[in-house]
């Protein structure tokens, strides 16, 4: 079975989902159901305990695995501080880290992020780091205990699709980490693509959350990763055939 | 460099001539744009404009959508003083007006909070008239701490600042911080203004920015429609805006479009900024910065607002009340008279009838 590793536990789907901009936070259930996604990001700040009928988590299924972020949070110490009090709200360990310190385009702070992560992986999150895509950082993130790499495709919201993509390219070929495509993909062939490119999984929240039919788009979105995926592991499998051809060309030449 | 300097770049500028050239085509061009420049910001809001509202309104949607999806974020105001050092012709504060002046104690803000939370809304503002000296900065930290106990997200509407002043209520728990101009044109700031603290142009010019630098999460500032020439005001208005947010990357900034309303000082407004104007303003304000925060107060009747939430608000109040310990005791005079009095829960019924999500807390506190 092909499965998405991301710490300690393995997912079957590749999609993962968001919780933000719904019309009514009764449509996660069946965006969940529809899609097979197995993972989902919520915003802390959206976490409001006191008030359940105000309360995201109560639209989520116990058996997604939920992945809190940070948003909000605009150096590595509000990231830590807000992942540490996500993890005491019941949230698990995994974590989203967004350090964001532009609301105009909402780029993330790699810097920011990078120490964000060195403290949260030491104390046991599995952490996931949106990122601007870059070799380097990625190698860094690595190294300094992340789960998986989250390099954005282009600006949140923008359904721009993959604006980045020769960026994205290394950081596919050079990461020891699973890659995620986060941000930008608004099309279900921006997320084929992605998924065709080697990418190991893709998160999509506002394409899916402001369709007009958003469980039947989170659909259309788990058909298109699954295809590009597809494509992907024949890639793989044809460069590795082509690797171990069985009669050489250069046979004849007895090296 | 303060947004002086900006606003000093058309000391001369001649907007009449420029309306009077604006072209259907460049009106097309600039609803279409991906990146609006300030002329085009201004073309949209010039008269003619009016005949392509429903492309705007449709633009702005779009936008709206994508940056914000379908939520509306909501918030309460508390008055906790109406004392005042200023006369300002248009308030129901100033200083001449013979009203009954109460500031809460701090207890009475607590009762005032404790009520408010029942909305289960964690999103507050609250406001006092332009005093130092009868609520001085010791206050204002006084009542920061007594609201971070009900809301997640507190802000303030209270006299101008310094930087260290505003750095210490941040560091109390303040994280946004409301300052409107009121009017930009500086003469008709003169007339309106006639004494107090207040009469300082250039001093309240430059308070969002001393807000941003102190830290504060978001701004926002605004135009007082009804003083100045609508068209200037509402361009100067999102130039600052662009200025604030193109410099302090870090805060999130936000738009309100108050217009007059009939305040106990019985002011009548120079200019009637109508609903068709209204509209095409809020739809500028979105098409030149897309990711700003338009905020709607209850100022607005609420068969208008709801209208509005289907085009680019992304702020409301709701069940607001303006007078000080309004929320319990409501002995006061108001600020302003409220058009939309629903409650809370209505509005929010209301907000989810019309597919939108009300959004309680927006923010943790960290």
């Amino acid at each position: 079975m092909d499965m998405l590793k991301l710490g300690e536990t393995e997912f079957s789907s590749r999609l993962l989902s968001g919780t933000g901009k719904f019309r009514d936070k009764n449509e996660i259930k069946e965006v969940l159901e529809k899609s097979g996604s197995q993972i989902i990001t919520v915003a802390l700040r959206r976490v409001n305990l006191e008030n359940p009928t105000d309360n995201i988590l109560n639209y989520i299924p116990k058996h997604i695995t939920l992945l809190p972020n940070t948003s909000g949070a605009r150096d590595a110490k509000e990231a830590v501080r807000i992942a540490r009090i996500a993890k005491e709200a019941g949230c698990g360990n995994f974590v989203k880290i967004e350090v964001i310190c532009d609301a105009k385009y909402l780029m993330p702070d790699n810097e920011e992020t990078l120490k964000a992560t060195k403290i949260l992986a030491k104390e046991g999150f599995v952490v996931l780091p949106y990122i601007m895509p870059d070799i380097i950082i990625c190698k860094k993130l690595e190294d300094a205990g992340a789960s998986a790499v989250m390099p954005l495709g282009s600006p949140i919201g923008s359904n721009a699709g993959l604006q980045t993509k020769s960026l994205l390219e290394m950081v596919i070929e050079n990461s020891n980490l699973p890659v995620i495509v986060d941000a930008g993909i608004g099309r279900p062939s921006h997320a084929c693509e992605a998924m065709e490119m080697g990418a190991d999984g893709v998160l999509i929240n506002t394409a899916i959350a402001t369709a007009s039919n958003p469980a039947k788009m989170a659909e259309a979105f788990s058909l298109a990763i699954k295809a590009g995926r597809a494509a992907h592991l024949l890639k793989l499998q044809e460069e590795s055939r082509y690797a171990n051809a069985s009669s050489p060309l250069t046979g004849f030449l007895n090296l | 460099m303060s947004f002086l300097d900006v606003l000093q770049e058309y000391k001369d500028f001649d907007f009449e001539n420029y309306l009077e050239s604006v072209s259907d085509e460049m009106i097309k061009k600039a609803i279409n744009k991906k990146k609006l420049n300030k002329f085009d910001f201004l073309t949209l809001l010039s008269p003619k404009a009016k005949n392509h509202l429903e492309e705007m309104a449709r633009r702005a949607h779009e936008i709206t959508v994508a940056n914000f999806g379908y939520t509306i974020n909501l918030y309460l105001p508390i008055y906790v003083s109406n004392y005042c050092n200023s006369d300002c012709s248009y308030c129901g504060f100033s200083k001449k007006n013979r009203i009954q002046r109460k500031k809460l104690s701090l207890s009475e803000v607590e009762i005032e909070a404790k009520e408010i939370a029942k909305s289960g809304i964690k999103n507050i503002l609250f406001l006092t008239g332009e005093s130092k000296k009868i609520t001085p900065i010791s206050y204002l930290i006084d009542v920061t701490k007594i609201l971070k106990k009900y809301f997640s997200f507190v802000s303030i509407e209270v006299f101008p600042m310094s930087e260290e002043e505003y750095a210490k209520l941040h560091l109390a728990g303040v994280d946004g911080l409301t300052v409107y101009q009121e009017v930009y044109d500086r003469d008709i700031y003169k007339k309106v203004h006639t004494s107090g603290e207040k009469t300082n142009y250039e001093y309240r010019l430059q308070t969002p920015q001393r807000g941003a630098k102190a830290g504060m999460r978001s701004i926002n500032i605004g135009s007082l429609f009804g003083l100045g020439e609508i068209v200037s005001e509402a361009f100067f208005s999102g130039l600052h805006a662009s200025y604030l947010s193109d410099k302090y990357l870090e805060c999130e900034f936000g738009l309100s479009i108050p217009r007059i309303n009939d305040a106990e000082g019985h002011f009548k407004p120079n200019k009637i900024v109508d609903d068709v104007t209204f509209v095409q303003i809020m739809c500028a304000y979105r098409l030149f910065l897309p990711r700003v925060e338009i905020n709607i107060s209850t100022r607005e009747e609420a068969s208008f607002r709801e209208n509005l939430l289907g085009i680019c608000a992304t702020k409301f109040s709701a069940g607001s009340k303006t007078e000080v310990g309004g929320y319990t005791k409501a002995k006061t005079e108001p600020q302003f008279e409220i058009s939309d009095d629903r409650s809370t829960q209505e509005v929010i019924q209301r907000i989810q009838e019309l597919g939108y999500e009300p959004v309680y807390k927006n923010w943790e506190s960290i």
